[in-house]
């Protein structure tokens, strides 16, 4: 094996490779050559480094050194001074509030907070080089668990760690593991769901980019550990880079011995099937996944029975998502105590949340159980963009809650969120600042789970339904106090009689949204404004006569001519006409148009 | 693609044939049958429920419960526009708007001329780079209204 001085990461992610990642990487490649580096230096394509909003991301081992947005252009001085003469290159570091360059990753305070256990080989290793993951201590967990221990003991060790399900039920995995192990049968399935449909998230698909052997790993030690011999991975159709690697790493781990026939000489079989989802929001309930890997419409169904009695045709299954799989094998090879030390009492570990919307960092972070909503958003990410005012944060995705400042202190946990309206979910995080309206946020959250409701039980269906048509009419100016009194009702029937976890959490969004901003509500419908001047129909726009300096701007770009006058006598707009489309609020170089 | 009749039985033909005596294998067939033709083509699906012994009614049942199968010719050139909740307060709505206006698209539809199909979708999992499209494989990140008729200009 080759020996290099160097090692030059680049993040081949799906954000940074949107950001032109790839032409990064092959000029990188081309510029050593030319400076007869390559022998010397080794270009690694890795995974999500997770501070997705500076990409392109490159890191030079061994110092560690951390550039970011990194483009074609700029490789050659790169190669040049960094690789060539060893003078880092200040002006592509990372540069923090004071301006000044920070050489290492570790120090950026958008790492600092962190700590990587599911998330720590992507942006490391090459995630399509099994080797690397090896090098890691990667099937350790696997060895462990096949050479030194029964699976009873298997599952004893995850239940010591307390690991909950991290896909947003927070059920504690090693007592679910126990239920379709006590399952009889000979036949029994491990399934992976991988269908992340929360719109907002993406750490599931990170973890399939940046690291699919710790995903292989972990289904192989439940396999063991409940009986199975067989697993499917049902990943989304929307994530073609997830499902090619994922292709390519059970290819390997299979021409390894780590998969398959007799693993690791041990006398355990266990064969992995990629299913890839078809977009169907629902199809993340277990049910409804397990009906669409047959082939049939991805449609819940009452439990019980529950998948550990009869699941996949109809065998004892067990389904866990993509990030608690892959914090397995690490339970496994440093034990249970040692993840049962991190987080709090009842929720142990870290928690990967993908941090997005109104904040300045936004991107993967994984973080210990526990940690407040304040440290994450002004801690890690950086606070709000443009340094507005801090309004909300959404958490757990379309099933989620939104909170407010007041709840910015309180820790992050399974049950802490619950009696805030709010849950864990998935692990989306977008955050809201002062120009956005929170009953369009709870429009938008409904629009899309009445989109995706399947259909079959009533209350989710009509209630949906009847819900976002409500909502629509308030955000259109023409609501009533009473349709607040009604939305409520029909919140808590939907939540309370609906099948599964789709309909029983879909009026979270706008439960919470009543609870914490009912004012907003009041003022849509009482006053037919829209204090975040969010919501296009009660929206006027009218001309500051004393800001205006009569530039004309406006009255050129409107696109529908209704800003009459002229650079003498000043400009007015005619409000019958205006069809708010705010093009002369953003043309305006005097913010002299008042929106309201 | 255009084929044939008796191309086009051969091909669904050789797609069908790993799944005959096994089960599960629906959902993939319609998505290889999309791969080759681009949509899910109705004489192509008399053939899978023929030689499968699946009722139409119950494949019909399938192909529309699911958002990725499309029962109609779609264009060259597929634009998806996120309006995932990162996107959306970013100002993803305009985005799809200036779409829709520069191509004459309506939403989940085609264009006559079969240039363009516009799809909104829930989330495309970019959210550092909101509001983000995708045209057919190409990703575009930090959109602006005015920024979308350059983009769309290079997809004949």
């Amino acid at each position: 094996m080759p020996i290099y001085r160097a090692h030059v990461l680049v993040c081949n992610g799906t954000g940074c490779s949107s950001n032109h990642a790839g032409a990064v990487t092959a000029k990188l490649k081309t510029e050593l050559e030319r400076q007869h580096l390559s022998n010397e230096v080794l270009v690694v394509p890795t995974g999500c480094h997770g501070m997705c909003e500076m990409g392109p991301v490159v890191v030079v081992y061994p110092e560690g050194t951390f550039y970011c947005q990194v483009k074609e252009d700029d490789v050659p001085k790169l190669v040049e001074e960094h690789l060539l003469k060893g003078r880092p290159v200040d002006a592509l570091m990372y540069k923090g509030k004071e301006t000044t360059a920070v050489p290492n990753y570790k120090d950026i305070p958008f790492y600092g907070k962190q700590n990587r256990i599911a998330l720590q080989n992507c942006g490391y290793i090459n995630p399509e080089n099994i080797e690397e993951y090896i090098a890691r201590d990667g099937y350790v967990g696997l060895a462990k668990a096949l050479g030194e221990m029964s699976p009873q003991q298997v599952i004893d060790e995850v239940k010591k760690s307390g690991l909950r399900g991290r896909g947003g039920g927070g059920f504690p995995t090693g007592t679910k593991w126990s239920f379709c192990a006590a399952s009889p049968g000979p036949k029994k399935y491990v399934i992976c769901n991988a269908d992340e449909g929360d719109p907002g998230a993406f750490m599931d698909r990170s973890i399939l980019e940046g690291d699919p052997h710790a995903v292989l790993e972990g289904m192989a030690i439940g396999a063991y550990a409940m009986g199975a011999d067989e697993g499917y991975i049902y990943c989304r159709a929307e994530y073609p880079l997830a499902i090619v690697r994922l292709h390519q790493a059970i290819n390997k781990a299979e021409e390894y011995g780590l998969l398959g026939q007799n693993i690791l000489n041990s006398g355990f079989n266990f064969t992995l099937h990629i299913k890839e989802g078809a977009g169907a929001f629902v199809c993340g309930e277990e049910t409804a996944l397990m009906a669409s890997i047959e082939g049939q419409r991805g449609m819940p169904r009452p439990r019980p029975p529950f998948p550990a009695v009869s699941g996949l045709w109809a065998k004892p299954s067990n389904i866990n998502n993509v990030e608690t799989w892959a914090n397995v094998p690490q339970i496994l090879s440093k034990g249970g105590d040692w993840y049962a030390s991190l987080g709090t009492e009842k929720s142990k570990g870290t928690k990967v949340f993908a941090l997005t919307g109104k904040v300045k960092h936004t991107g993967l972070v994984e973080v210990p159980m526990g940690i407040k909503l304040r440290e994450i958003i002004f801690d890690i990410g950086g606070g709000i963009l443009n340094d507005r005012e801090f309004k909300a944060v959404q958490i757990g995705g379309p099933s989620g809650g939104c909170l407010t400042k007041d709840q910015l202190d309180t820790p992050i946990t399974y049950e802490s969120l619950p009696p805030l309206g709010a849950i864990m979910g998935s692990g989306g995080l977008v955050v809201m600042d002062e120009d956005n309206c929170m009953v369009d946020i709870a429009r938008f959250f409904l629009e899309f789970t009445q989109r995706e409701s399947c259909g079959k039980c009533t209350p989710c269906r009509e209630g949906t339904k009847q819900m976002l048509l409500l909502l629509e009419k308030i955000c259109s100016g023409k609501g009533e106090m009473k349709d607040i009194d009604l939305l409520e009702e029909l919140g808590n029937m939907v939540k309370n009689m609906s099948l599964c976890g789709l309909g029983q959490t879909a009026p979270n969004p706008v439960l919470t949204t009543l609870r914490y901003f009912r004012h907003e509500y009041e003022a849509h419908i009482k006053e037919h404004r829209c204090p975040a001047g969010a919501c296009q129909a009660l929206l006027s726009y009218t001309i500051v006569q004393t800001a205006c300096k009569k530039c004309g701007l406006c009255a050129k770009n409107c696109p529908v001519q209704c800003i009459p006058g002229g650079r003498t006598e000043g400009y007015t707009i005619d409000a019958e006409k205006c069809i708010k489309c705010g093009t002369c609020f953003t043309k305006c170089p005097f913010n002299a148009i008042s929106k309201g | 693609m255009s084929l044939s009749a008796g191309e086009m039985r051969q091909k669904v033909l050789e797609i069908i044939a790993p799944w005959k005596g096994r089960r599960g294998g629906l959902i993939p067939i319609l998505q290889a049958l999309q791969g080759l033709m681009g949509y899910v083509a109705e004489p192509a699906v008399k053939i899978v429920s023929e030689e499968l012994k699946i009722p139409m009614s119950e494949i019909y049942g399938v192909a529309t419960f699911y958002a990725q199968f499309h029962l109609t010719p779609r264009g060259r050139h597929i634009i998806r526009v996120c309006r995932g909740t990162a996107c959306h307060v970013r100002g993803s709505l305009k985005i799809l708007e200036a779409v829709k206006e520069q191509t004459g698209c309506p939403e989940n539809g085609t264009t006559e001329d079969l240039r363009f199909s516009l799809e909104p979708v829930a989330c495309l999992g970019a959210c550092g780079l909101a509001p983000v499209m995708l045209v057919d494989s190409q990703t575009f990140g930090r959109l602006t209204p005015e920024g979308v008729s350059g983009i769309l200009a290079q997809f004949v």
